[in-house]
């Protein structure tokens, strides 16, 4: 028997058969028809304060549980703010779905109210999107969009409906089938390329696993840490790769790059083989190419072919899902090496070892002087366990935080890679929570960034997800006066803030939120453990922060990664 | 610059040619012509395109990952029966009219429309016939111009024509 329905109801139904369970959005004239149907759904609604702040919600929701993350916005100016979390899902490869209405089809074209051409400014932040003028193709795209989204490289895909189809009846007969001839992702690896690469493994001296996002997508960390053991390579892990093998490990390296460890971006530059997983050679990454891992060949496995030999050319490209090739390249492992050991590389390992007593992560917390940022996420990364979800947002505490947390876990790691959004820390952190209400979500913010988003805290705290948010108040746009005294003569053009205005403890209590600052070191631990002590409602911890303090290790732009800067003595 | 041909099968959806012209802007590509149309098959549109470029290898990759991309094949010269149509007008002063009548016959051209000082010649042929004919007309004085966009299919031959197989 086939129900007489909406087409709002058909699209709230096919997303109850995606087994949605909980929607960012906000509501407006052209969507208040689906709205109307999610009302008697299971489905829980999470009402932003900002199109943006659903947005970057949904993508907090997806990275923290791997699944697709839904967000809703209506015409107009509904989609145009979550143009950004778009972007950013893009650049990221997080799988999200964006519902969206659209004026009736009658009036496009016509510069309707809140009319704008939704399907063409996202097209190129999106993965592939959609607009459907007729019910019949509500169900059916549904479902694509949620299959595009999640699987071969996953990314972000908008469905645009407009009124019209949301309105008007039709028998359903449940979720159909789907039909894209155009789009068939391969999963499993080329064997005769498994094997090559196995070869050229063992052959080499001084192999790199250059872990990207991807294996965090794939879901192979578990694959990843048992092949660098099987093959006993040392391991980089990228901003997006943080947690892919545990930071404790011996062979892990940490993170390559303009802000990554010594070891990490050195043992690339000195490498014979690199072998990259899941990572596309990021410009954050290599510096300028041509003086990148001059001497590596290059093994390349990604799940797009597209970013093989995008920017550095493979000798040895495989395309496949991350961990279907690691399954096929841990099978052909251990069929080559036959019950024997994998080469010792005894003068590399010693050689990264050496370089990481040498050239450790360090920073010095004066107790009279004032806190040190690092300081901060050190403690709380001690206080909160390795099981925390970590946010943060994009500048000097972003990257202090991937240096600093010590990451055991994947999926403990969340953050804006690509993009480098400003202000994702907070909604991201809110979509993390209410998809893992069980576990303890920080995120580390700018007070730039905080200052961009902190509005959804409202929605935190009205929605009861406890979120905890960590201020790292430097009274500065950090990142940017970082660049202005290193490379612009101290010359300070608008990156000033201010240590009292707003008053973020008072602002917090404002929204619902608990408030509490730490003015000096001496603060620190007590409001840490204050903070972590209270899960009733979402707390925001402050801390007085050093202008001044920099991050190091530190690659100038554009330029070569053989020329690490470990301290402002080396900037000449 | 080096130039290539491609014959890439869409799906028949709308706005298809829009998403594969975002993305050569995106991706800082270069399309020198583009002719689109219908196929046997009506859920399939082939779209013809010359390209500029050495980026061939990313350009195809790209295509791919179009969603409604079903098939790009790349022809190598020879490999492919290539046509266009053009229409141009020449100057035509009645009194060299029958000299540019005479080369236009060698040329294979037809008048489609002659005016009091002009003559509009249809060129169909392979691209090099083409442009063979405008450069014989310069010297007349080439007075507009309109090309259709290349249109190619593989000769029927399958060990000749390269066709790069999906990777995606
Ligand atoms: C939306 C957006 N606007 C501007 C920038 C450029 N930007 C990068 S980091 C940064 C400063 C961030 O300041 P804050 O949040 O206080 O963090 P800090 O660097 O001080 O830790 C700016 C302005 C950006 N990344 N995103």
């Amino acid at each position: 028997m086939a129900d007489q329905l909406n087409g709002a109801a058909i699209l709230i139904r096919s997303l109850e058969h995606e087994d949605v369970e909980v929607i960012f959005g906000v509501p407006g004239g052209a969507i208040l028809q689906a709205y109307d149907e999610l009302y008697s759904s299971p489905i829980r609604h999470v009402l932003a304060r900002h199109e943006q702040g659903g947005g970057h919600m949904a993508s907090g929701y997806a990275h923290a549980t791997g699944r697709v993350g839904v967000t809703f916005a209506t015409s107009g100016p509904g989609v145009t703010n979550l143009i950004t979390p778009l972007a950013d899902a893009y650049m990221d490869s997080i799988p999200i779905v964006a519902i969206t209405a659209q004026v009736s089809s009658a009036k496009i074209g016509l510069d309707a109210f809140q009319e704008t051409h939704t399907w063409g400014i996202t097209m190129p932040v999106t993965k592939h999107n959609y607009l459907v003028t007729k019910i019949e193709e509500i169900s059916s795209t549904v479902r694509e969009a949620f299959h595009l989204a999640s699987t071969g490289r996953p990314g972000p895909v908008l469905v645009d409906i407009t009124k019209d189809a949301l309105a008007d009846e039709m028998e359903w007969h449940g979720p159909q089938e789907i039909d894209l001839p155009g789009y068939r992702p391969s999963v499993k690896g080329h064997p005769r390329q498994v094997k090559a690469a196995i070869e050229a493994i063992i052959n080499s001296e001084r192999p790199v696993l250059y872990a990207g996002g991807g294996v965090i997508r794939a879901g192979a960390s578990n694959e990843l840490r048992a092949f660098a053991k099987q093959q006993n390579l040392p391991v980089v892990t990228t901003l997006m790769a943080r947690g892919a093998v545990p930071d404790s490990h011996p062979l892990t390296l940490g993170m390559p790059g303009m802000h990554g460890t010594y070891t990490a971006s050195t043992a690339m530059q000195r490498s014979d083989l690199l072998i990259a997983i899941g990572a596309r050679f990021d410009d954050r990454v290599t510096g300028d190419t041509e003086f990148f891992a001059p001497g590596a060949k290059i093994i390349h496995v990604d799940v797009d072919p597209a970013e093989i030999s995008k920017i550095r050319k493979a000798d040895i490209p495989i395309v496949g899902d991350a961990k279907a090739v690691l399954d096929q390249l841990l099978a052909q492992g251990a069929e080559r090496l036959g019950g024997d050991a994998a080469p010792p590389r005894t003068e590399w390992l010693a050689t990264l070892a050496r370089w990481q007593r040498d050239f450790p992560l360090a920073y010095e917390q004066d107790p009279e002087g004032p806190i040190q940022q690092q300081y901060v996420i050190d403690q709380l990364s001690k206080r909160s366990g390795p099981d925390t979800i970590v946010v943060a947002g994009v500048g000097q505490h972003q990257m202090w935080t991937s240096q600093f947390w010590g990451f055991e876990k994947p999926n403990t790691w969340i953050n804006s890679g690509g993009l480098g959004t400003m202000g994702y820390a907070v909604p991201a952190a809110i979509g993390a929570q209410a998809g893992m209400p069980e576990r303890t979500v920080i995120a580390i913010d700018g007070d730039g960034c905080f200052q961009m988003t902190f509005q959804e805290l409202i929605t935190a705290a009205i929605e009861q997800i406890p979120v905890k948010i960590a201020v790292l108040n430097n009274a500065n746009l950090g990142m940017v006066r970082q660049w202005q005294k290193l490379f612009y003569g101290e010359r300070y053009s608008a990156t000033e803030m201010s240590h009292t205005i707003p008053n973020i403890p008072m602002l917090a209590e404002a929204m619902g939120c608990a408030g509490l600052r730490a003015e000096t070191p001496a603060d620190v631990i007590p409001t840490i453990e204050k903070g972590l002590a209270i899960n009733d409602r979402p707390v925001v911890m402050e801390f007085v922060c050093d202008p001044d303090a920099m991050v190091f290790p530190m690659i100038v732009a554009g330029g070569s990664n053989d020329e690490i800067l470990m301290g402002p003595e080396d900037v000449k | 610059m080096s130039q290539h041909l491609i014959t890439v099968t869409v799906e028949n959806k709308p706005g298809v040619l829009a998403r594969i012209a975002s993305m050569f802007a995106r991706r800082d590509f270069n399309i020198h012509s583009l002719a689109v149309g219908p196929t046997e098959d009506p859920t399939r549109s082939r779209v013809t395109m010359v390209v500029d470029g050495p980026e061939m290898e990313q350009i195809v990759k790209q295509l791919y990952k179009l969603v409604h991309v079903i098939k790009v094949t790349e022809h190598l010269p020879g490999e492919a029966v290539e046509r266009e149509i053009m229409l141009v007008r020449v100057n035509a002063d009645p009194s060299r009219r029958s000299e540019i009548l005479n080369a236009a016959n060698i040329f294979e051209a037809t008048a489609v429309d002659v005016g009091a000082a002009t003559i509009t010649f249809e060129v169909v042929g392979e691209p090099s016939r083409l442009s063979d004919f405008l450069e014989f007309m310069r010297t007349y004085g080439i007075i507009s111009l309109v090309k259709s966009g290349r249109i190619a299919l593989a000769k029927d031959n399958k060990s000749a024509s390269r066709s790069r197989k999906r990777t995606a």
